[in-house]
C-alpha cells in the first residue's frame, strides 16, 4: 500500500490512546471487567491476550491471500483458538495459580472481540510486519488497561498493590470495588475521565 | 479447482495443521500437569494429616480416601474430600479425620468463590489480623461423633460447636452442612471397608 502515510510507531501508538480496546472502542470488555479484581489478574490476562494477538495476528496476515472470504471467520477461530489453547495449557503447567485465578477466562479469549476484531480489520489486509506492530500496540494498550484498572480496584477494594499493602493498617477496604459492580462503577470513571482528558486535548489543539 | 473444494481445503489444512500443534504442545504440558495435581494433592494431605510422612489414595465405593500413615507405619487418619454448594459457589474442603472418623484433625479449604470480605472469611479473615485462620482453625481437633453445628455471636460451649462467620452464616452454615453430610457419607464407607 503505497498511499498509506501512516508510520510504524503510530500504528503502535494508536492501540495505547487513540484507539485503546477497552477505553476507546470498548472491546473486550467481558475480561476487562472480570479480570480486573486484582493488579496481577489484569497483567496476566493482559500477557495472555498480547501473546494470542500477536501470533493470531501474524499468522492471519502471512495467510492473508489464501483464505477465501466465504470462510475467513472460520479459520480466523481455528488459528486463534489454537494459540489461546497453546497459552492456557502452558499457564496450566507453569503458572498454576494464575491459571485457576483466570478461571474460564483464558479460554475465553477465543471469542475476545479485540482478536477477531484486529484479525478481521487489520491483519487480514496489511503486511506481516504492520499486523505485528499493530498487535502489539493494541495488546499492549489493553494490557496497561487491564493493569491500571486491577491495580485501582485493588487498592481500593483490598488496599493492595500487587499483593503489597500500600493503604495504611487503618484503612477499610471496600469489599464492592472488587466485587462485579466494582468493575463497572471503576471502569466507567475510567472511560469518563479519558473522554474528559480528551476533550481538554482537542480544545487545547483546537486554540 | 472448484471454489467449493477449494473452500474445504483451507479449512482441512488449517484445521489438520492446528491439531497437530496441539497435540504435539499437549503431551509435553499435561504430564506436568499432572505431576503438579499429584503433588498438590501430596502437600495436602500432609497438611491436613499432621504426623503423616506417607499416603495413599483408595478408592472405595467411589470415594477417594488418602490414608495417612507416619514412619512406623500406623494410620495417622484418613483424608477426603468434601464438596457441595456455598453462598454462591461450590466449596470444596479437604478433611483429615482420625482413623476411627469420630474427630476433624485439620480441614483445608480447597477452592471457594464466596463474596470477597464476607464469604471469604472461611479461608481467611483479614479484619483479625491475629488470627485469621480463627473460622478454619475451630475444626482443629472437633469432635464430631454427633454432628458438627454452629452458634451465631456468642463463643461455642457443647463440643462439636463452632462460631459462625458475622456478615455470612449462609457460607458457615454451608460448610457445616456439607461437612456433616461428607463425614457421615465417608464414616459408613470407611469403617465398613475395615481399611487398616
Amino acid at each position: 500500500m503505497a498511499t498509506r502515510k501512516v508510520t510504524l510507531w503510530k500504528e503502535f501508538a494508536k492501540g495505547l490512546w487513540d484507539e485503546n480496546p477497552s477505553l476507546r472502542m470498548l472491546l473486550g470488555l467481558c475480561p476487562t471487567l472480570a479480570m480486573t479484581t486484582s493488579a496481577v489478574n489484569g497483567f496476566s490476562m493482559g500477557i495472555a491476550v498480547i501473546f494470542t494477538l500477536i501470533c493470531s495476528s501474524t499468522i492471519i496476515s502471512l495467510m492473508r491471500n489464501l483464505i477465501p472470504k466465504e470462510v475467513r471467520i472460520a479459520t480466523y477461530i481455528i488459528i486463534i483458538s489454537t494459540f489461546v489453547t497453546v497459552v492456557d495449557r502452558t499457564m496450566a503447567a507453569f503458572l498454576p495459580d494464575i491459571s485457576k485465578a483466570m478461571g474460564p477466562f483464558i479460554p475465553l479469549i477465543v471469542v475476545n472481540c479485540i482478536i477477531l476484531g484486529r484479525a478481521e480489520a487489520f491483519a487480514s489486509k496489511n503486511t506481516v510486519g504492520r499486523s505485528i506492530i499493530d498487535a502489539l500496540g493494541m495488546s499492549i494498550g489493553f494490557t496497561l488497561t487491564l493493569t491500571f484498572l486491577g491495580s485501582l480496584r485493588e487498592l481500593i477494594g483490598a488496599g493492595t498493590i500487587f499483593s503489597f499493602q500500600i493503604m495504611p493498617e487503618s484503612f477499610t477496604p471496600w469489599a464492592v470495588i472488587v466485587l462485579p459492580p466494582g468493575a463497572f462503577l471503576m471502569l466507567g470513571l475510567i472511560i469518563g475521565t479519558v473522554n474528559w482528558l480528551n476533550t481538554q486535548i482537542t480544545k487545547r489543539s483546537a486554540h | 479447482m472448484k471454489k467449493s473444494t477449494y473452500l474445504v481445503l483451507v479449512l482441512t489444512v488449517t484445521a489438520s495443521v492446528s491439531g497437530g500443534i496441539l497435540a504435539y504442545f499437549g503431551s509435553f504440558t499435561s504430564k506436568r500437569i499432572a505431576e503438579f495435581q499429584k503433588n498438590e494433592q501430596k502437600k495436602a494431605v500432609q497438611v491436613v494429616l499432621p504426623g503423616s510422612v506417607s499416603s495413599e489414595s483408595k478408592m472405595l465405593d467411589g470415594v477417594e480416601f488418602f490414608v495417612g500413615k507416619d514412619e512406623a507405619g500406623k494410620i495417622v487418619g484418613v483424608a477426603f474430600v468434601a464438596s457441595g454448594a456455598g453462598f454462591q459457589s461450590t466449596i470444596k474442603i479437604f478433611v483429615g479425620m482420625d482413623p476411627t472418623m469420630q474427630t476433624i484433625l485439620v480441614m483445608k479449604v480447597m477452592e471457594q468463590a464466596e463474596t470477597p470480605g464476607l464469604g471469604t472469611k472461611i479461608v481467611d479473615d483479614q479484619t483479625n489480623k491475629s488470627n485469621p485462620n480463627w473460622f478454619v482453625n475451630q475444626f482443629e481437633n472437633l469432635n464430631v461423633a454427633n454432628g458438627i453445628s454452629f452458634v451465631k455471636g456468642q463463643k461455642p460451649k457443647k463440643p462439636g460447636e463452632i462460631q459462625a462467620i458475622t456478615g455470612a452464616t449462609v457460607s458457615s452454615s454451608s460448610v457445616v452442612n456439607l461437612l456433616n453430610a461428607s463425614i457421615t457419607k465417608s464414616r459408613e464407607i470407611f469403617l465398613k471397608s475395615g481399611v487398616k
